[in-house]
């Protein structure tokens, strides 16, 4: 349910001056001024923001909305969803796989989708055995690796990892040409742009001179002159056992570098490619804004498509109201004689007059606690607005979207 | 579980890590707790250990580096960096003063330690351990990883000493692990807002916590707690307040009110009526946001194990930020404390 006073708006979208294009033209914006035409334009939005701002709902409601409105198949593909949600796209029994969300789903609610909606969600320990799987050389070496304790330390702990293999399983899905549209949420980084590096970063890493250097004295005896003093360090530091298990574990790595390269290449490119557009989530608090502002910056730098702004939890505009802070006023220093005035309508007697008195200056303060809220929010929402063409704001709701009517709501809102 | 009497307290302790859901205000309670035991007298280390956080905003201090800055008398902030730790680790604690002035033999270590699982997690929570095992600090306070990675923090000196079976490490982590474990000196904090997600992470992150790692959890803090409106009676007036009669009277009382207050004086007719209906409506929308929210915590209170204290933290309507804020947050720390 949304709060009173509250609306979708776009506020960038009316900005047609001269000025105005020729800045969407140095941002690599989508040119488009919704997120409908935004979704029907991509075959991929990607769905970023800092922990807690409502990314994965919004990258839910969006690939909804895109199904019901704009017909062929959607495909969102969360990572962590609240249970709830999960439930609500029917993920709690499926997981990773690709999984439709019921038709009967929609039909309770008297919609009869043009499309259809999918969803998967990434088990990252399970999205690894599968890359490992297809890029093994071989079954020896396949198990060796899925048996590795470090490399099962390393998928199942490692931040990057996560970050590595929601991509490569975006770009696995995305090649593989089963859905018009994927909406993807993004792993929960205090940076947001770790993942957007995560598949350059796998390539050096498996390119590295370094990598080669470390390995080198465990594939032959002889130990090249200018490792020898990091060695002679490294055993006293780490045990040699420890060191044969990593350099183990590399070199099993290393027979799988090829693919692994040639396919963090693919991934960046899909990133930067047309086929894909940002939506930045973000709420009006002061650290996920800011947060905000640095991550649409930075993709306007790399020259990748901020397609929309979606902010959620906006307070209603109405607390930033001239008169409604004047009334508040009055509430606070004229509480006594406001309860006076109200005394003897049904329920107020007099006997009441000392509580009601205090009430009604709560209630002016009451106003200007969440005014002084508003205001902050309001200067947060100019400055972000102008890195973004399309803005979207999302009012508190009243409940947490668990299902799929709050999902099409939420669509519905930020649609236009 | 230390039964509730026994429970040491919480600034009591010498090494505190404060974890949470990102977003939920963990950098803010650390930087209060740092400064209420400062308060009290301790000299205080609070850490960062994302090198991208935002700490100094916290105390509204210049960008901080590996070296400590004292912030305020006695209150010092750093931000972790592996690199700074690694040198120092070797130097300090494996006597290898010369291995800090090589510096390729340093980075390939560096990204040895990025590499291998927990090398680069001991050299963080090593570097704190270290503090409080010399007294450097009479507390040290971690702001941490999130939930999602908190564990593999704390759990690093047991699982690195798993994987290395021998050498100096192996030796290392075993005192780190022997401090961390006793509850005298080390406590986790958990932060929470009264919201699904937060409240659900923090759940599972106790439980992980209990049964993946040796460490004792020191409280919950439930953060950005709003206020409650209205008790009982007064809800039941304000629903009276709102029905049309008194409503045109207060209306009309506030427009009268406002008027001859002079409050601005172009407020004539009902203007100032129109402001009302907002105000009530404000009423409202922090009832609603308040009884949402109180669901969550009502949760969150009910999976904590007995005697595992919860601390309230109060959202903070205030146009205020940086050391201001944070001096307001160590104040209902301290409140809920004593």
């Amino acid at each position: 349910m949304a709060t009173p006073g509250s609306s979708a708006s776009r506020s960038a979208s009316s900005r047609s001056s001269a000025a105005g294009s020729s800045r969407r033209r140095e941002r690599n914006t989508s040119g488009a001024s919704s997120i409908e035409q935004l979704s029907a334009a991509k075959e991929i939005l990607i769905s970023v923001g800092s922990g807690g701002v409502g990314k994965t709902t919004t990258a839910a409601a969006i690939a909804a909305q895109a199904a019901v409105e704009l017909g062929g198949k959607v495909l969102v593909l969360t990572v962590d969803p609240a249970k709830r949600l999960a439930n609500a796209l029917g993920l709690e029994r499926f997981g990773n796989t690709e999984t439709r969300v019921g038709v009967e789903t929609f039909q309770e609610m008297g919609i009869t989708p043009r499309g259809e909606l999918w969803a998967a969600m990434l088990d990252t320990k399970q999205s690894w055995d599968d890359l490992i799987v297809r890029h093994a050389p071989d079954p020896g070496t396949r198990d060796a690796i899925l048996a590795n304790p470090l490399y099962q330390n390393l998928t199942g702990k490692f931040v990057q990892s996560h970050d590595y293999v929601a991509m490569e399983r975006l770009y696995e899905i995305h090649s593989s040409g089963r859905y018009d549209l994927i909406v993807v949420d993004t792993p929960p980084t205090r940076n947001a742009v770790d993942f957007l590096d995560a598949p350059e970063r796998m390539a050096e890493f498996f390119s590295s001179r370094l990598l080669r250097w470390l390995i080198a004295p465990y594939r032959s005896k002889v130990v090249n002159m200018a490792s020898k003093p990091f060695y002679a360090v490294a055993d006293r530091i780490l045990g040699s056992q420890f060191l044969a298990d990593i350099a183990e574990f590399f070199i099993l790595f290393q027979t799988m570098q090829e693919g692994f390269v040639a396919r963090s290449q693919s991934v960046a490119k899909l990133l930067e490619g047309p086929a894909t557009s940002f939506v930045v989530v973000s709420t009006l608090e002061a650290a996920p804004s800011h947060e905000a502002a640095y991550f649409m910056e930075l993709l306007n730098d790399r020259k990748m498509s901020v397609g929309a702004l979606v902010l959620n939890k906006v307070l209603p505009g109405y607390l930033v109201d001239r008169d409604g802070a004047r009334a508040a006023k009055v509430f606070e220093t004229a509480a006594a004689e406001l309860a006076a005035a109200v005394t003897g309508r049904p329920g107020l007697s007099a006997a009441h007059s000392v509580e009601l008195t205090r009430m009604l200056a709560e209630l002016g303060e009451n106003f200007e606690n969440y005014s002084v809220v508003a205001k902050r929010e309001a200067e947060q929402r100019a400055e972000l607005s102008r890195l973004a063409d399309v803005v979207a704001t999302v009012p508190y709701f009243d409940h947490d979207i668990a299902d799929m009517v709050g999902l099409l709501r939420l669509g519905e809102q930020i649609w236009r | 579980m230390p039964d509730p009497a026994s429970r040491p307290g919480l600034l009591d302790r010498r090494l505190l890590f404060v974890s949470g859901k990102g977003g939920v205000g963990k950098t803010s309670i650390a930087s209060a707790l740092g400064m209420l035991a400062t308060q009290l007298g301790k000299r205080t280390l609070v850490c960062e250990t994302d090198s991208k956080g935002n700490l100094a905003d916290f105390y509204s201090s210049p960008p901080l580096r590996y070296e400590p800055t004292e912030v305020q008398a006695g209150l010092f902030a750093m931000t972790m960096e592996t690199e700074s730790s690694l040198k120092e680790y070797l130097a300090l604690q494996l006597h290898l003063p010369l291995l800090s002035r090589i510096g390729p033999i340093a980075k390939t270590f560096d990204f040895v330690a990025t590499a291998a699982p927990g090398v680069k997690e001991i050299l963080t929570v090593g570097k704190f351990a270290w503090e409080v095992r010399e007294r450097h600090y009479d507390l040290v306070v971690v702001d941490a990883s999130a939930t999602g990675h908190v564990v593999g923090q704390l759990a690093a000196p047991v699982a690195l000493g798993e994987l290395v079976r021998v050498g100096l490490v192996r030796q290392q982590t075993q005192w780190m692990h022997d401090l961390m474990r006793d509850p005298a000196t080390t406590g986790l904090v958990v932060v929470a807002t009264p919201e699904e997600m937060p409240v659900t992470e923090t759940i599972e992150l106790l439980d992980r916590v209990e049964h993946e790692t040796d460490i004792d959890v020191a409280c919950v803090i439930a953060n950005r707690v709003l206020p409650e409106l209205f008790s009982r009676p007064e809800e039941e007036l304000f629903g009276k307040l709102k029905a049309p009669g008194a409503r045109a009277a207060l209306r009309a009382a506030v427009d009268a009110a406002g008027g001859a207050g002079g409050a601005g004086g172009a407020g004539g007719g009902t203007v100032l009526g129109e402001g009302t209906d907002l105000v009530l409506d404000a009423a409202e929308l922090a009832v609603s946001l308040r009884r949402n929210r109180a669901e969550h915590l009502d949760r969150l209170r009910a999976a904590l194990p007995p005697g595992l204290p919860l601390l309230n933290v109060p959202y903070l309507f205030t146009r205020s930020h940086g050391v201001r804020t944070t001096r307001q947050v160590a104040e209902y720390l301290g409140q809920e404390l004593f």
